[in-house]
């Protein structure tokens, strides 16, 4: 299997390193999604995977072999850019043979595959269009077809989808992934959606200023963030300063409150940071004293924004929990067991 | 369509429109008109319609001369472009600062006269004077040798002169070209070398048409270099025409010669915007 693997890669531009001691080690036939702010690094690390960087220290392995200085045009990955790169001066069938035509496969055996890749993404029968007749999403669906041409060790893609709109962005990302699972290709997407790495990874490799600050599957990335960067960045939470007295006690705005088991602490005693899903916020007859300033009714949920000394915090309840409160009034704030994460300041 | 009417008023144009008619549309009328007058043998000419100056074009030695003119102005179009084209698209890759450096010093080489640039070159190409000394010096030739007038040495001064204007054309498309399209071969296996083949190159294939034609027509009235640096078989057809409107003073058969010379560059130009238009249909 292609199995990639990177030892502490480090890209410098002067003097900021854009991706900073990465090791990463991802086993093949996955869906990856690299995910994180702009300028965290994503792509650079990308761009090293595609050899159109050098990294400036460090190792890159696939399937094993070193990857590290092959220069692009060997590496035999595919990759689609953020803007596309389709070739205008080509067909959509051509634009899909190219990477088989520079390989020198024979004309009707180009033609054969480049039709065979456009039913997989559902463009039977466009091989003779020219790039400037098709839609945004064809288009979307005509670089993936070149991607995998050559079955590549290796998938990557750059912000893939967000050129399209909303809708046909959410299609995408189903598609893109059941393409994925059929052909079993390792696959590396870059994306700044969170939602869209949750739909489609296997893993999520969460950056932050060119650094991995977490790797693994999508839900355990939710509900237990490696730290405060992952805990704001993937979905909502509301993170709040604390003090850690012992492994099993936190204190916040000076009431004490009880950890259970399933909670998780990765802070020592001492100053922290207790982050909490809106939906793990319960209103109750006694806890932290909170003022509500907004009420947000979304039809499929009801959201409370809530003001604990001078910190926002949001709670999340279904239409039928919905608590009789009003703007203004004090309640007081619990949160559900197992849904605290004590993470390090 | 109509907002660009209602921004541009008309008359505007009636400066350029005049000056195309007074300076270019009637000077070419009478040209036109002398093409066909009767030659005084020992005079001037007298109006009339005498077809010998066109008849006297058809011969072997004047056809000569027209295939001449024509290789060597293709011939430099081929050679400016050929280099211009590489070296535009790596100076597109250089920082803003070298770019802007680079660029101000081929703009300063259109300041040069082409009589400075043809007394340069012959002077570079000299036996007494020349890079034959050097090639001397180094061993590589028993002693040192002129190359010029030659072939050579004209090709080399018409490339040198029209090489700006090769880069000027060509610089604002590449300057333009997305990096992910050369990048994305990259990623499907193309070498650099194939990069630029089969991608840029087909790319900037509108420009390139759009070089070749202005350097030809450049190269194609050159008059001055192929005195400087050819020898007599290198002479151009503006050459020949000089020679017989103000040598000779047969004005009729000078002004007939140039018609031809138009309909030649016309044709040319003709024929390349063709094949830009099929291309670009297809495209």
């Amino acid at each position: 299997m292609n199995d990639l693997s990177l030892r502490g890669v480090t890209k410098r531009f002067g003097a900021t390193a854009a991706v900073d001691d990465v090791t990463l080690d991802i086993p093949g036939g996955k869906f990856i999604c690299l995910l994180g702010p702009s300028g965290c690094g994503k792509t650079t690390l990308l761009r090293l995977l595609a050899g159109l960087e050098e990294p400036t220290s460090g190792q890159i392995l696939v399937g094993g072999r070193d990857q590290t200085h092959v220069p692009t045009h060997r590496r035999d990955f595919g990759m689609v850019f953020q803007s596309l790169a389709l070739f205008p001066h080509l067909s959509v069938g051509e634009n899909v043979a190219y990477p088989l035509a520079i390989r020198g496969t024979p004309r009707a055996q180009r033609r054969a595959r480049a039709e065979e890749l456009l039913s997989l993404v559902q463009l039977s029968g466009m091989a003779d269009r020219r790039i400037h007749q098709l839609s945004g999403g064809q288009r979307q669906r005509v670089a993936i077809a070149r991607g995998l041409a050559i079955d590549p060790k290796l998938f990557l893609l750059d912000e893939p989808l967000s050129a399209l709109d909303a809708n046909l962005r959410e299609h995408m990302q189903i598609e893109l992934r059941q393409i994925q699972t059929r052909l079993g290709v390792t696959t590396l997407v870059v994306t700044h959606d969170q939602k869209e790495a949750l739909t489609m990874a296997d893993i999520v490799i969460v950056m932050d200023r060119g650094r991995v600050q977490q790797m693994g599957a999508p839900m355990e990335v939710y509900r237990d963030p490696a730290n405060a960067f992952v805990a704001g960045f993937i979905g909502t939470s509301n993170l709040l300063p604390c003090r850690l007295l012992d492994p099993a006690t936190l204190e916040v705005s000076g009431q004490r409150l009880p950890l259970a088991g399933q909670d998780r602490v990765k802070a020592a005693p001492g100053p922290a940071i207790l982050s909490v899903r809106p939906e793990d916020v319960r209103l109750g007859p006694e806890g932290l004293p909170a003022r509500v300033t907004f009420i947000r009714d979304l039809g499929e949920s009801v959201q409370l924004v809530l003001d604990h000394a001078g910190q926002e915090v949001t709670a999340l309840f279904s239409p039928r929990e919905r608590p009789e409160v009003g703007i203004g009034e004090t309640v007081a704030l619990t949160f559900a067991p197992g849904g605290r994460v004590v993470l390090a300041p | 369509m109509k907002g660009r009417e209602a921004t541009t008023p008309g008359w505007l144009g009636i400066l350029p429109g005049t000056a195309l008619v007074v300076l270019f549309l009637i000077p070419f009328g009478i040209m036109l008109a002398v093409s066909v007058a009767q030659r005084e043998t020992g005079g001037f000419y007298q109006w009339g319609f005498d077809l010998s100056g066109y008849q006297r074009f058809l011969s072997a030695f004047f056809g000569g001369v027209l295939l001449t003119s024509v290789g060597i102005a293709a011939g430099t179009a081929a050679i400016a472009v050929a280099l211009a084209l590489p070296f535009t698209v790596i100076l597109a890759g250089l920082s803003r600062r070298t770019q802007t450096a680079i660029l101000v010093v081929l703009l300063s080489v259109l300041s040069l006269s082409e009589v400075i640039v043809g007394f340069s070159v012959s002077t570079l190409l000299s036996q007494t004077a020349g890079v034959g000394n050097i090639l001397a010096w180094l061993g590589l030739t028993a002693e040192a040798r002129a190359y010029t007038p030659s072939l050579f040495a004209l090709m080399t001064g018409l490339t040198y002169l029209s090489f700006p204007y090769a880069v000027l054309v060509l610089y604002p498309p590449v300057a333009r070209l997305d990096p992910e399209l050369a990048q994305a071969a990259r990623t499907m296996g193309a070498s650099p070398l194939r990069t630029f083949f089969s991608v840029t190159m087909p790319l900037l294939r509108a420009p390139l048409l759009g070089a070749l034609i202005l350097v030809f027509v450049f190269a194609l009235g050159s008059y001055l270099l192929p005195q400087v640096l050819g020898r007599p078989e290198h002479w151009t057809l503006s050459v020949h025409i000089t020679d017989q409107a103000i040598y000779q003073s047969n004005l009729p058969f000078a002004a007939a010669m140039a018609a031809f010379l138009l309909l030649v560059a016309l044709a040319m130009v003709g024929v390349a915007l063709l094949l830009a238009r099929e291309k670009g249909d297809r495209a």
